[in-house]
């Protein structure tokens, strides 16, 4: 048995479907993934993502550290209270350990980062924190509800008491403020509006059932998987890993290469990579043909004797045909052919991003 | 539990086979099936007049999640499909034994499908698998 999120009982009261993911049991779907993916395009719907870690980073050289710790710029954060960082959490050779959202909050940060990487996280975060005055504290008495899409921030704010719903009013899109015991950010993971809300454990079920009672959808880490890729947004172990570059994973512009003389973990790798330049990058795909675009097909491209590699693919429930992320040659142009159960299949490249906020962008 | 229809026969990988009153055969994915597949995107179903055979692939169910070959539990020739996937793959998930079957054969050899599970084999086999 894996470990369970304070929703445990709640997703299995509302016949979701739980499968194992990254050492958790969590709901894949309550009935089609496919109609909690068009709730959260067209209304609202809401994932129980309590797995995910968070980590406060607290003491006086928590922002030394964590400029020195993540490839963006924490600085960048410093006007405004409560507001979002993205970041890759690069090793020496410049690979991605993982990607996670920092918020600032004065004179401390919460930091969140997957669930599937958890301990090495923790562990590189631990080693790198003996050189500064910092202390990590993981807030596993917190669960996490992302409710997405575009009734989701009218429909909260009506549920939780007028404070909260005042917090909400002054919430810009990436970021997160403190409501009472409740940590309200503007952020996710589907490429709608919305919101994700941390509160004590003992208070989820709570919120969960009023939401679903004022017509949110439950749903599963099926739609969210459908959703976050037509956003065009990675998954750590699929578009990134320890041995793939940021800048092959559309991650570039999350490097803060200014100033200068800030050093970070991988600098001097990713320094290396930028002036020999790349080999390969990361695109978007599109079957307009029956057919799924599956992770790992392999993909050939046009004056390349290198292959390319799907990273994640699937059926697009907006646009009604297959998607795809992939790892191509730099040579790769408007079309490339993949491989599909034994066949070369032509099919288009775009820029990888396929909806958002409800918009095809292709 | 899944469905598990008493007068039906069964493959191991999920396809059930219905004995028609003109000796026709019909062929589906059974409930198992379209629950652990998830929501049906696509259906590839053989043409009408070409011919399948037992151990051979027939046909592609592809889901949200993953692909799956489908197998015939009868040789011989295709006489129908089920057109209506095309434009509605759900209702292999809506309605797997009825509405949501693939193609219907006239068999070269009905004792074929005493090769085939029936439905307590295949009951045993589901639970085994769990």
């Amino acid at each position: 048995m894996g470990n369970k999120t304070a929703l445990y009982a709640t997703h299995q009261a509302m016949g979701g479907k739980l499968v194992d993911f990254g050492g958790w049991d969590m709901p894949l779907h309550y009935g089609s993934q496919i109609e909690e993916h068009h709730k959260v395009r067209q209304h609202a719907g809401m994932f129980d993502v309590s797995h995910m870690t968070v980590v406060d980073v607290t003491g006086k050289d928590a922002k030394a550290y964590l400029q020195y710790l993540l490839a963006n710029d924490v600085a960048k954060l410093d006007s405004v209270f409560g507001k979002a960082l993205y970041s890759g959490m690069l090793n020496p050779e410049g690979g991605v350990i993982d990607d996670l959202i920092v918020y600032n909050l004065g004179d401390w940060y919460r930091v969140v980062v997957n669930c599937s990487t958890r301990e090495k996280d923790l562990a590189w975060m631990n080693k790198i924190a003996a050189n500064y005055t910092v202390t990590l504290t993981e807030r596993a008495e917190l669960a996490m509800i992302a409710v997405q899409g575009p009734q989701a921030i009218a429909i909260t704010k009506s549920l939780v008491g007028s404070d909260k719903a005042g917090i909400i009013d002054q919430l810009k899109i990436f970021q997160g403020l403190p409501a009472g015991d409740w940590f309200i950010g503007r952020t996710g993971y589907t490429g709608e509006d919305g919101l994700e809300i941390m509160l004590p454990n003992e208070q989820a079920a709570g919120l969960w059932n009023a939401l679903a009672n004022a017509g949110v959808a439950p749903s599963g880490l099926g739609a969210r998987d459908t959703l976050r890729l037509e956003a065009g947004m990675n998954l750590y172990g699929h578009e990134m890993n320890e041995s793939v570059s940021p800048l092959v994973a559309n991650m570039g512009w999350t490097i803060a290469w200014q100033p200068a003389e800030r050093d970070f973990i991988g600098r001097a790798a990713l320094e290396k990579q930028k002036a020999e330049g790349q080999l390969h990058k990361l695109v978007g795909l599109v079957l307009r043909e029956r057919g799924v675009l599956r992770a790992e097909q392999i993909v050939s491209v046009e004056g390349s004797d290198e292959k390319g590699v799907i990273t994640s693919g699937t059926f697009s429930p907006s646009l009604g045909y297959s998607i795809a992320l992939a790892r191509v040659p730099v040579a790769i142009g408007s079309h490339c052919q993949v491989e599909m159960r034994g066949k070369q299949i032509i099919v288009d490249v775009v820029a990888p991003n396929f909806v958002r906020n409800g918009k095809a962008l292709i | 539990m899944s469905d598990i229809r008493k007068e039906l026969k069964y493959l191991s990988s999920h396809e059930w086979a219905r004995v028609e009153e003109d000796g026709t055969v019909t062929i589906g994915i059974t409930d198992h099936a379209q629950d652990a597949l998830g929501d049906v995107v696509y259906v590839e179903t053989p043409e009408v007049g070409s011919r399948v055979a037992v151990g051979e692939e027939a046909g592609v169910v592809e889901s949200v999640k993953a692909a799956s070959d489908i197998y015939t539990l009868v040789s011989g020739e295709v006489i129908a499909v089920n057109e209506a996937l095309q434009d509605a793959p759900e209702t292999v998930n809506s309605s797997p034994y009825d509405d949501g079957w693939f193609f219907r054969v006239k068999p070269d050899d009905l004792s074929e499908l005493d090769e085939a599970l029936d439905a307590e084999d295949y009951r045993d086999l589901l639970e085994s698998e769990e």
